[in-house]
């Protein structure tokens, strides 16, 4: 059974001849799709954990704005009803610091995540569309970028960063830049296998241009797999960023992520666990949970694929 | 064998871009001698005769024009200190492939094993604890696996036994000597953690693929038409199932390549070795242009050369690309 | 111990989805005898292949199956996998419908013929290559020595399905099950094909099920046909006697499907209104009842058995002519597919 995941489309127009569920069926393949979503208990566990962390990092700086870089007097501490993940070598609440970290994070992988979308659905549009020596030039350039690890890229690019006012904000778009060639090749492969079926053949035989067939009807039919890697984008934007901030490059303080307070607890690590332990795992669990449902959204929306469990 | 000398040909000519690609990215970079600008004391002779050196003086393209003539011949310039870049970049490399390399037969070996037996047994409880592992360290960052194996396995136990069992900082004993037969289990003993820590943060993505695409093969025609030849359940799935889902599954582990050579930088500085990696992220701290472009000139050459194995490994495992 | 080599009673087979439970097969049951033909044909998702793949324990692990299978004697519902794949290619062979896909692209004809060999005989690789040569040759393929080395993608859609027929012949069973074995091959071919499949059974003296939705495939070949809607048997019979008196408005609109060449100017294409009901949950009536057009209140209520035809000529047991229709002694008087709308305008709808 092939189910065909869509945009919701006007039905009515004239251009959307598609036999392939460019119609109405769309609303119920949402919910269809919607339904799949919720009785996926690990999608739900994820979707749960992510919620947990971003109230709590959101109620943290909105109660307490200043908290992860006060220094309360209480060095070292252990976890207690006071301080709940402890506190560091120097003072400072830790579970401040962590939520913090997490929106600081967060921030950088959304703006990761859409620069990604942008990017890579345009390439992959432009090469899988229009072929020919513009596929040939765009996946030349996506196979040099590949060519380096992105890792190495960071570090060597990593020098513009440290010291700049914005330093996030620059972050952010350097991981973006090298962040969208997944989903670009992966819409070329859709738009290559879409651009031969008939309801495109259709709209173009009654007179379509490219940029409506496009955007009507080939972005419309890409939008599980661009969801999907979006997601799975922001879990990896996390990863690198936390990485090169173990590394001591990118964010300096007084910013705070994630990756830092996994750095600076690494010194204590054996006599102050809390410092290492703490950090560590909210790192692992929104990670985590972003792949929970990223994973989720896949096989709810594109249940063909069977990506990692079915 | 045309096929491997066109695959050939292309690999050198992304190996070019690659090389304007990453000479760019470093020429963009940073000014080597930002710092000695900064320090007003610094005679401006002295700083003319350093741009000199670094040919920063020259135009862009005659920059880089210099620079590939030498590396072609290997000889990859002077660090900041003065030294020859080629043999520290050997020496270095020679530490980190043998990580490397046997990181990735283990994890080759254990996403396959994980990936068939999870497929097998789908929807099971063995498949649930092998996808919730494989997820767990999919999304745990290789520094945290590090420094976790470090602080909170390999030393509470060295503390318990009273010596050292496992070791946790270091390529060698700094004082090990003698033929490399009898340093072997040095080496071994230092590679332990190191390899552990590559492994959890390689293997988990290709045993998710490994699985999913057995499971794409298991309604498929042929693997239908095999099991009403009356073939034995093993037989389909190694010779059928395993065999064709083997496929795609080269082409993805040797794509993974760059990544493996990315956690190894990690993995060098979690457990202080003197590797590549470590190498190339103090040359980046020194603004040490020339180790710095040594470095990512040859990680390109292995995943270019690992992109080839990759192509050639498809063209032998699928009969219809190396007939055509 | 009963004659028949392939004997199917009352089977049921459900398929769990997210929609729902599929009830795929519902109730259907039939004989065949040794080196007998029987046709299946039916619209597609009528349950041809279910049955079929029902048949050799091929069907998906979605599946729940009642009822009973008997190859040979032997129950298929109730064997263990591994006694499955000593009945699989020995007693009990398949043929796919699709040639292209359904040889594993990676390994040569010969390869694959050779394991089917060796999978049930002693035999050497040497011996198994020689019998593999044989085997090709009797399925008409030139220069078999040859061609043995050739994987998949080096043969035709026909040579395929003829390497796929040598497979099925490789250790001598007893029934062949054939799923549509030339609807995806060019018209041209297609009789070639089938005389294959022809001269195979002459030689390996097996029967066979030849399951298609073209009854001109059927025609020359079997001996019986079931016509199968819904997941149900709803006629069955001799050949002549479901060709020429069908007693069922369904097959009468299959028949008005195929166009007649010895009868073009008076009998135009005709096609059935309408699509097959989803299998979904459960129906009450005729599942033909929307289509059909001698509906009658009784049709909506109650769901006909498969029935003896009272004005049957033939009465031999297993062969006799059954019908699953309220009216089916009307029916059966009435001239072929006369009761659908002449359709030569609606070209378009045709439904496959
Ligand atoms: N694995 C499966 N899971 C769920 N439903 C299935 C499965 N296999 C078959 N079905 C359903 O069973 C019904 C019968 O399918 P079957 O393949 O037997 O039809 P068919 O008569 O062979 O049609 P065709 O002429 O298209 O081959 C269909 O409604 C189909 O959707
Ligand atoms: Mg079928």
């Amino acid at each position: 059974m092939k189910t065909n995941v869509t945009a919701e489309t006007d039905v009515k127009e004239d251009t959307d001849l598609d036999s392939s569920g460019m119609s109405g069926e769309s609303r119920s393949q949402w919910a269809l799709a919607r339904r799949r979503f919720f009785h996926d208990r690990l999608a739900i566990f994820g979707l749960i954990i992510f919620s947990l962390i971003i109230i709590g990092s959101i109620a943290e700086i909105v109660l307490n704005p200043s908290g992860y870089q006060d220094l309360t007097g209480d060095y070292n501490q252990a976890p207690s009803w006071h301080h709940l993940f402890g506190t560091t070598t120097i003072g400072i609440d830790l579970f401040s610091a962590c939520m913090k970290g997490v929106l600081q994070d967060l921030q950088i992988a959304l703006i990761v995540s859409v620069m990604s979308v942008v990017l890579g659905t345009t390439v992959g549009a432009l090469a899988g569309y229009y072929g020919g020596k513009l596929d040939t030039f765009l996946m030349r350039l996506v196979d040099l970028i590949l060519v380096v690890p992105g890792l190495a890229i960071l570090i060597v690019l990593s020098n513009q960063i440290s010291g700049k006012g914005n330093a996030s904000l620059y972050l952010a778009f350097l991981l973006g830049a090298l962040s969208w060639t997944y989903i670009a090749r992966l819409v070329r492969a859709e738009f290559l296998s879409l651009r031969e079926r008939t309801f495109v053949e259709a709209a173009r035989a009654l007179g379509a241009d490219n940029r409506r067939i496009i955007f009507r009807h080939l972005i419309p039919n890409c939008i599980g797999t661009i969801t999907v890697n979006a997601t799975l984008t922001i879990a990896g934007a996390i990863l690198l960023e936390s990485t090169l901030s173990f590394l001591g490059l990118g964010l300096v303080p007084p910013e705070v992520s994630l990756g830092m307070l996994v750095q600076q607890g690494e010194e204590a690590a054996t006599t102050q666990w809390w410092q290492f332990a703490f950090p560590a795992s909210i790192l692992l669990l929104i990670i985590l949970s972003v792949f929970f449902i990223g994973d989720g959204l896949q096989s709810a929306l594109d249940p063909r694929k069977n990506r990692a469990r079915s | 064998m045309r096929f491997v000398i066109r695959r050939l040909t292309i690999s050198v000519f992304i190996l070019f871009l690659a090389s304007i690609f990453v000479f760019l990215l470093v020429a963009f970079s940073g000014d080597p001698l930002a710092q000695l600008k900064l320090d007003p004391r610094t005679p401006l002779a002295t700083l003319q005769y350093r741009r000199h050196l670094l040919h920063l003086d020259l135009p862009l393209w005659e920059r880089y024009f210099y620079w590939f003539s030498h590396a072609i011949r290997g000889d990859l310039g002077n660090t900041i200190a003065g030294l020859p870049v080629s043999p520290q970049l050997v020496s270095h490399m020679v530490i980190t492939l043998r990580m490397v390399l046997v990181a990735l037969v283990f994890s080759v070996i254990i996403a396959i094993g994980t990936g068939v037996i999870s497929a097998l047994y789908r929807g099971k409880f063995i498949d649930r604890t092998i996808t919730f592992t494989n997820f767990f360290f999919l999304a745990t960052p290789v520094f945290v696996t590090g420094l976790f194996l470090k602080f909170f396995v390999a030393l509470p136990i060295n503390q318990h036994a009273g010596k050292i069992l496992i070791y946790t900082d270091g390529d060698q004993s700094p004082l090990a000597d003698g033929s490399f037969f009898h340093r072997l289990p040095d080496y071994i003993g230092h590679m332990i953690l190191p390899t552990i820590t590559l492994i959890l943060a390689t293997y988990a993505t290709w045993s998710i693929y490994q699985r999913s695409t057995l499971l794409e093969t298991m309604d498929l025609d042929h693997v239908l038409l095999a099991r009403s030849k009356g073939l034995s359940r093993r037989r389909v799935l190694l010779r059928h199932m395993l065999r064709n889902a083997l496929i795609p599954v080269t082409t993805v582990i040797a794509l993974d390549f760059a990544a493996l050579l990315g956690g190894a930088v990690i993995t060098e500085t979690v457990y202080s070795w003197n590797g590549m990696g470590s190498w190339f992220l103090e040359g980046v701290g020194n603004l040490d242009v020339n180790i710095t472009m040594a470095y990512l000139l040859v990680t390109a050459v292995f995943v270019i050369v690992f992109n080839l194995l990759a192509d050639i490994a498809y063209a032998a495992l699928d009969p219809r690309i190396r007939l055509s | 111990m009963s004659e028949n080599i392939l004997s199917i009673q009352d089977l049921n087979v459900d398929f769990q989805t997210e929609a729902g439970v599929v009830h795929a097969i519902r109730g259907v049951s039939f004989d065949l005898k040794p080196q007998e033909v029987i046709g299946i044909v039916g619209e597609s998702g009528s349950g041809k292949s279910v049955t079929s793949l029902a048949s050799i324990g091929l069907l998906a692990r979605s599946a729940t199956t009642t009822g009973t299978i008997l190859i040979d004697n032997q129950s298929v519902t109730t064997m263990s996998e591994k006694e499955l794949s000593n009945l699989r290619g020995t007693t009990v062979a398949m043929i796919f419908q699709d040639p292209m896909t359904s040889l594993n692209p990676v390994y040569t004809i010969g390869w694959q013929i050779v394991e089917a060999l060796r999978a049930h005989q002693k035999i050497s690789k040497k011996e198994a290559r020689v019998e593999a040569q044989r085997l090709l040759e009797l399925v008409g393929i030139p220069q078999a020595e040859k061609r043995l080395d050739n994987y998949p993608h080096e043969f035709s859609g026909g040579m395929r399905q003829r390497a796929v027929i040598a497979i099925a012949m490789a250790n001598q069973p007893k029934v062949i099950l054939a799923d549509e074995p030339t609807t995806a091959l060019d018209v041209t071919v297609q009789a070639q094909v089938l005389q294959t499949l022809r001269t195979a059974l002459e030689i390996s003296k097996a029967a066979l099920v030849l399951i298609t939705h073209d009854l001109g495939v059927i025609a020359g070949f079997a001996d019986r046909i079931l016509v199968m809607y819904a997941g149900r048997v709803v006629e069955s019979g001799l050949v002549d006697e479901i060709f020429y008196r069908p007693a069922m408005p369904y097959t009468h609109g299959l028949l008005g499907s195929i166009p007649s060449i010895d009868s073009v100017s008076s009998v135009r294409l005709r096609q059935i209104p309408g699509s097959p009901p989803t299998m979904v949950g459960t129906h009450t009536g005729c599942p033909f009842a929307a289509r059909c057009p001698l509906r009658k209140e009784i049709c909506l209520t109650e769901e006909p058995e498969l029935k003896l035809v009272a004005a049957s000529t033939n009465s031999s047991i297993g062969s006799e002519h059954r019908s699953a229709c309220h009216f089916a002694d009307e029916v059966v008087e009435m001239p072929v597919a006369s009761m659908f709308p002449d359709s030569s305008e609606d070209f378009s709808e045709e439904s496959k």
